[in-house]
């Protein structure tokens, strides 16, 4: 009488001996019985309890196809944490960090930060790089009223989840005002040409709010042309722009784009500096357009180099604890450098508000100014956002060199 | 057998029903992965409606989904502001039917043309239409392109995801159980041979495609409306293969087998949460090991025991 089964006869078996039968099913169920037990022990071993620490949840990619991304901003949440703990914790307790991988997978990050909040009671989360992935999870503690700040994502819709949703990073439309202020400032340029992606929400966001940055500090944008990101000929629109004789052009595109029309620029005698954001910001922009790209210009979150104490004692620390796969000292990146401020300024702001309620919390880190980390000052604005410095650095002889830093 | 069927379908119901009216008793841990198991179920039964019944290999099921959870969840947001409080509920069950319609009928579309191929060219052809469905919503700025979706509201319930589940099974089983119902037997053991009796192995296929479409597209609202965020590559040939998986390891066509095999791999991987980095190979080879084990399926005890039962 089994309606789920299309495999048994219609006639019921006779029962002959019902002990035999369950006998026989239980030995066959037995591997499972054996598994699941396995598991319950092995699940019951690591939920521990202790009121004398503080619990602060990180999730992060740390494996699937963003891996490095989440593993550098991991390493550096991680430095601060036990940097924190070596010097006595916060509020006169330790801290402890406890993550979740989110295997880079839409879908995955709610229900870790759920665990991390209902089940391990953390009372602030930290994460994630990828905007898509803190967009899951911003709901979430916003309900909880759980802090959460996020190292680096920079999608302007991720505070505007709700007041407890915090980030360190500073957001797309900032990038391209601090480049317009670059422009007429350091580059001296009057006209400068655009030359959009069209294809991606990024380079749109930065051209728009780069333009209206330029056109309100004086200057003149004297062309304006797009690209689909992809493209391999952009020889039509560069001979426009050289045309227009701009003293710069502002490329907001990814490198590998970006590498190409730097080849083409120069093959066309387009000899003025070409500049964009962090989205030029590889290896790779180096090895494709080697001397093309040279004398470039590009905004980042951050580079080594700047020469603020507390960012070096960052890279001092960060290079004793990590080490590259060949053993030599491992070098931090942008996201290692925020993924460390993120952990730091909930420290700050426990110790300001002096407790870890997370309303108290987000009123402390809502009212953060000049915090000092590892990245420059940090200023947390109303929207939530981090209002801080941005680092230009220029391709210089193979190597990006840091030129200088714009305030906002 | 059919009162059986809706016995059990009423009872799961009721079920849902009590535990859902606790359900502010519950950890919201516990009870999001209690809504993605029944959400997991749905999927698989459905999916075993085409892989295992009718024994069609399709890989395209998160395209469904996909239809499904955006249509709803666009539905819903356009919607949500102009109905009141107390009709939302309304709301999210006519958006979660559109979903499972439009749902179905692209796999209509799909179906027409390609159910005519057998086999692994089936399972190419599907696979390049979830691949078609992923790409039109992420370069579509209606449906928020590469971003996706957010701030969908939080309508999925403990109750309304595990009703739907009941549902889901019960229309698969009593489908599969009715004299209609071994047409999709028969082109499964045998086409020809169906064909030769009179079963038009076409229109079956077809059938069991665009039920199965509209059971993922109902899962896809239902996994909209918990996660609140829709993201095109969410719905990436992975979440398919996942799918694929809980109906091989819970035995093709044996539903009770897939429903557990869905509970099974759904909630292994938060247990083996305290493994850490290594989680992901503990899990895997649990899952090779279960095969090697169990190669019939999960839960096939029932082909078996009428067997000995015989042999007795």
């Amino acid at each position: 009488m089994n309606p789920f089964t299309h495999n048994s006869p219609a006639a019921a078996p006779k029962a002959p001996s019902v002990l035999c039968r369950s006998l026989a099913t239980l030995i066959r169920v037995l591997p499972l019985v054996a598994i699941s037990l396995l598991l319950a022990l092995g699940s019951a071993g690591c939920s521990k309890k202790s009121d004398d620490v503080i619990k602060v949840g990180e999730f992060a990619s740390l494996t699937g196809k963003e891996a490095t991304f989440g593993t550098s901003s991991h390493e550096g949440t991680l430095l601060a944490i036990e940097e924190l703990n070596a010097t006595g914790g916060v509020l006169g307790k330790k801290i402890e960090l406890i993550t979740e991988d989110n295997l880079s997978k839409a879908g995955e990050s709610g229900t870790v930060v759920t665990k991390l909040i209902d089940r391990d009671g953390v009372v602030a989360i930290l994460g994630e790089v990828a905007s898509s992935r803190s967009l899951e999870a911003a709901p979430i503690c916003q309900r909880s009223q759980i802090p959460m700040i996020s190292p680096s994502s920079t999608n302007p819709k991720v505070t505007e989840t709700g007041d407890y949703i915090f980030r360190v990073c500073f957001i797309d439309p900032f990038q391209g005002t601090v480049m317009a202020n670059f422009a007429s400032k350091t580059l001296k340029a009057k006209k400068v040409a655009v030359f959009t992606d069209v294809k991606s929400d990024y380079s749109k966001g930065l051209a728009k709010y780069f333009k209206e940055g330029f056109t309100e500090a004086g200057g003149e944008i004297s062309a304006e042309l797009d690209f689909n990101g992809g493209d391999k000929d952009f020889k039509a629109q560069l001979t426009a722009i050289k045309t227009a004789a701009p003293d710069a052009v502002f490329v907001p595109g990814y490198y590998t784009d970006v590498a190409l029309i730097c080849i083409q620029a120069k093959q066309l005698g387009l000899n003025v500096p070409l500049f964009g954001g962090d989205g030029w910001e590889s290896d790779d922009l180096i090895k494709i357009g080697k001397e093309a790209v040279e004398g470039n210009y590009f905004s980042t979150h951050y580079h080594p180099e700047v020469s603020s104490p507390k960012s070096k004692q960052f890279v001092e620390a960060y290079k004793k604890r990590f080490k590259n796969q060949d053993g030599s000292p491992k070098a931090p990146d942008a996201m290692a450098a925020l993924g460390y401020d993120s952990a730091i300024i909930l420290a700050e702001a426990m110790k300001r508000a002096g407790t870890t309620e997370g309303a108290k919390v987000r009123d402390a880190l809502a009212a953060m100014k000049d915090f000092e980390g590892a990245t420059g000052k940090t200023n947390i604005n109303e929207k939530r956002d981090a209002t801080k410095p941005a680092v230009i650095l220029q391709v210089k002889g193979g190597v990006f060199k840091y030129v200088e830093t714009i305030s906002p | 057998m059919q009162l059986g069927a809706k016995r059990w379908l009423i009872a799961a119901v009721l079920v849902a029903f009590g535990v859902s009216a606790l359900s502010g008793y519950f950890n919201r841990y516990y009870l999001g992965i209690a809504i993605d198991v029944g959400i997991s179920i749905i999927l698989a039964v459905s999916l075993n409606l085409i892989n295992g019944h009718t024994g069609q290999f399709s890989l395209g099921h998160a395209g469904f989904m996909a239809v499904g959870g955006f249509t709803a969840a666009k539905l819903t947001l356009e919607l949500t502001p102009s109905v009141p409080a107390a009709a939302q509920p309304a709301l999210f069950v006519g958006a979660m039917l559109a979903g499972g319609l439009v749902a179905a009928l692209a796999g209509l579309a799909v179906g027409l043309p390609s159910l005519r191929l057998k086999g692994d060219y089936l399972a190419i052809v599907t696979l390049g239409f979830g691949e078609i469905i992923r790409v039109i919503f992420q370069t579509s700025p209606a449906f928020g392109a590469a971003t996706g979706l957010t701030g969908i509201p939080k309508f999925t319930t403990l109750f309304w995801t595990w009703s739907a589940a009941a549902l889901t099974v019960y229309v698969v089983a009593s489908l599969v159980n009715s004299t209609y119902g071994r047409g999709f037997l028969c082109v499964h053991d045998d086409e020809v041979a169906a064909a030769a009796m009179g079963i038009n192995p076409t229109r079956y296929k077809v059938t069991a495609f665009v039920t199965g479409a509209f059971f993922a597209g109902m899962a896809g609202a239902l996994y909209a409306h918990h996660k609140q965020v829709l993201k095109p590559d969410g719905f990436d040939f992975m979440k398919s293969i996942d799918v694929v998986v809980m109906v091989i390891l819970g035995g093709m066509g044996n539903t009770v087998g897939v429903i557990l095999a869905a509970i099974l791999l759904t909630v292994l991987p938060e247990l083996l949460r305290g493994f850490a980095d290594y989680r992901m190979i503990v899990y895997s080879l649990l899952i090779i090991g279960l095969m090697l084990l169990r190669p019939q399926g999960l839960f096939n005890l029932r082909r078996r025991e009428s067997r000995s039962a015989a042999a007795n």
